[in-house]
């Protein structure tokens, strides 16, 4: 218990996890124990979601119980508010792991005349902590505090930060939610933060292109590190908020050297013996040159090795995948039967990326494959705003990874020939393997061909290599006698010899 | 100041002042809690709750303030926070009356 008369800044602070997993890797584990935290928000921006999951996650999984203050809610219905994220409030409280302190407003007339102490708040929180024995505490919201003492705010500031003192002193964490007026600006209403707050997070749910981005930002950890900008959350349903997590934070995976068959024989051969067991592999190419050909080959290369094999399309039916997987001479009926695939097909728009991203993570979960293809991520794309993509591309190859699953994913050039998409732009250094499928002229004919751009790593074979594709799928040939230019738009192979 | 709904002196039941230990503010209000109740001759009834002993009926009362001087049974609740030491006041505010003829 870090209780001081002081706040010292201690160099380990001890943390308390939140239950928002990849947000306690923002704030390096949980929030300080012992501290106070402002989280502000706009309304509807999930603060007492955030803070009922504080509490749930320590009274369900750590054996720390919490008190609820609330200014706003009564008790009764923020029970029923919260039971569908799967917290059973009331049977916490009927256990005695959760007290409320029910500050709400009440039907009675109040005249309120001079000065005046907050000690009846302070008296009650005491009285339910030493009942409960609580670690956390929660006050939802400031805001309700201030509207209830709306002629004298300088004394509630200080009444505030007296009650926050007292409960630091009984070593507490304390979390206080308070309400803003616009996402971007002012961090609260009454400027809270400023005088009580050891840390401040902000819960925004911001409109960006027509669609909603809810994000989590911490704005400031007194005497600790923390990682900078926001980052996206969702709520979801039985869980409460999920925050996906950034890879900046989890570079530190490790690195298999055990190999897995890309499905085509001659392609294990161009990258010295197929890909790597934990990569991530993106298949560029324009529409008709051969992706989805081998996005299947993958899965029943995999399958065929014993693998489990998973697949999110977003571009084509199941029906329509199942059909053209039929036409290459690969049955993935027989292996779903197996159980050794599993093929989901979305549309982009039915849902947020982060949504995407979180269904993503329980497929995975659930099914546990051994490889993972998306096709495309083009298609993703076109329904998010630039950083959200960006974010969510670095999140996906981050989890794929730690899972040591192989991955592969697809990526449609709006250009014919050649050129770079924006999901190229994106992937190409997050990604481990990069293969070009490309439109080649010789003289008068239209060739395929299939290069190894970048394999991290590894040795590999650096030719431009024809492929056809037939009834039993993909073949590569030889190597392009000339020098095709596979990057720019005139990609005639002979004629650019010098 | 306007008082509406005063409440029925015949159901008037003892009121409660809720302090919080001994502070100045407590002292000032127990002090003006005497002069209360002399200067209704008895006829205003004040308990004192000392919510550092008592934080149960605080939490049941809902008491966030101290000083606060409170007459549960007016519907809706009245209460006074802060300073009660203005008499007249605060027995306009409950709807007692002085019995002092002086005034």
């Amino acid at each position: 218990m870090t209780a001081t008369e002081e706040p010292i800044i201690d160099p380990v602070l001890e943390r308390v996890k939140t239950g928002i997993a990849a947000f306690d890797d923002l704030v390096m584990g949980g929030l300080p124990r012992g501290r106070t935290t402002i989280v502000g928000g706009t309304p509807g921006s999930g603060k007492t979601v955030f803070a009922t999951q504080f509490l749930a996650h320590g009274i369900t999984d750590l054996n720390e119980p919490g008190v609820f203050v609330t200014f706003e809610e009564p008790p009764a219905e923020i029970e029923v508010n919260m039971a569908s994220f799967g917290w059973d409030l009331r049977g916490w409280r009927e256990k005695s792991r959760l007290a409320f302190v029910d500050a709400s407003p009440r039907n009675r007339d109040e005249l309120v005349v001079g000065e005046f102490d907050l000690a009846g708040l302070l008296a009650r929180i005491l009285h339910a902590v030493k009942a409960t024995k609580a670690k956390r505490i929660v006050l939802d919201s400031l805001t309700q505090l201030f509207d209830h003492f709306v002629a004298d705010p300088t004394t509630v500031r200080r009444e505030l930060l007296r009650t926050a003192t007292a409960l630091k002193k009984e070593g507490l964490t304390v979390l206080m939610t308070a309400e803003r007026n616009s996402e971007y600006g002012d961090i609260s209403r009454h400027r809270i933060e400023e005088f009580v707050a050891d840390n401040v997070v902000i819960l925004r749910n911001a409109l960006e292109r027509e669609r909603r981005r809810r994000t989590i930002e911490v704005l400031k950890m007194r005497g600790s590190r923390h990682v900078e900008g926001e980052v996206p959350i969702t709520l979801v349903e039985n869980q409460g908020i999920v925050a996906v997590p950034l890879s900046s934070l989890r570079l530190e995976q490790q690195s298999s050297t055990k190999r897995v068959t890309s499905g085509i024989a001659e392609l294990d051969g161009m990258t010295s013996g197929g890909f790597f067991r934990d990569s991530v592999t993106l298949v560029s190419g324009a529409t008709g040159t051969g992706k989805t050909l081998l996005v299947t080959n993958f899965l029943a290369g995999g399958v065929a090795a014993g693998e489990r094999a998973l697949l999110v399309g977003y571009e084509e039916s199941r029906g329509q995948l199942f059909r053209n997987a039929r036409g290459w001479g690969v049955d993935f009926e027989a292996m779903e039967e197996d159980g050794k695939l599993k093929v989901v097909c979305l549309y982009p728009e039915a849902q947020s990326l982060p949504d995407h991203l979180l269904m993503i993570r329980e497929l995975v979960e659930e099914f546990k494959p051994d490889r993972f293809a998306v096709d495309s991520l083009s298609a993703l794309e076109r329904i998010a705003p630039d950083t959200g993509f960006r974010e969510f591309l670095i999140s996906l190859t981050s989890f794929i990874k730690k899972r040591e699953i192989a991955g592969l994913c697809t990526a449609t050039n709006k250009s014919l020939v050649g050129g770079q998409s924006a999901s190229e732009q994106h992937i190409s250094t997050l990604t481990d393997s990069i293969i070009l499928l490309r439109y080649i002229q010789e003289v008068d004919m239209m060739h395929r061909g299939l290069m190894v751009l970048k394999m991290r790593g590894s040795e590999h074979d650096k030719q431009i290599r024809r492929f056809t594709i037939d009834s039993s799928g993909m073949h590569l040939g030889e190597a392009f006698g000339g020098a095709p230019d596979v990057f720019g738009d005139a990609v005639v192979s002979e004629h650019r010899h010098e | 100041m306007t008082i509406e709904n005063p409440p029925d002196p015949a159901l008037r039941s003892t009121l409660r002042l809720y302090v919080a230990g001994d502070t100045p503010g407590a002292r000032r209000a127990l002090e003006s809690r005497k002069i209360l109740i002399e200067a209704t001759a008895g006829e205003m009834d004040i308990e004192i709750v000392n919510i550092l002993e008592r934080p149960d009926l605080a939490e049941t009362a809902g008491i966030l303030a101290t000083p606060t001087l409170s007459d549960e049974s007016a519907t809706p609740p009245r209460r006074m926070v802060g300073d009660i030491s203005d008499t007249n006041q605060v027995l306009e505010y409950f709807g007692y009356r002085k019995k002092d003829t002086a005034l």
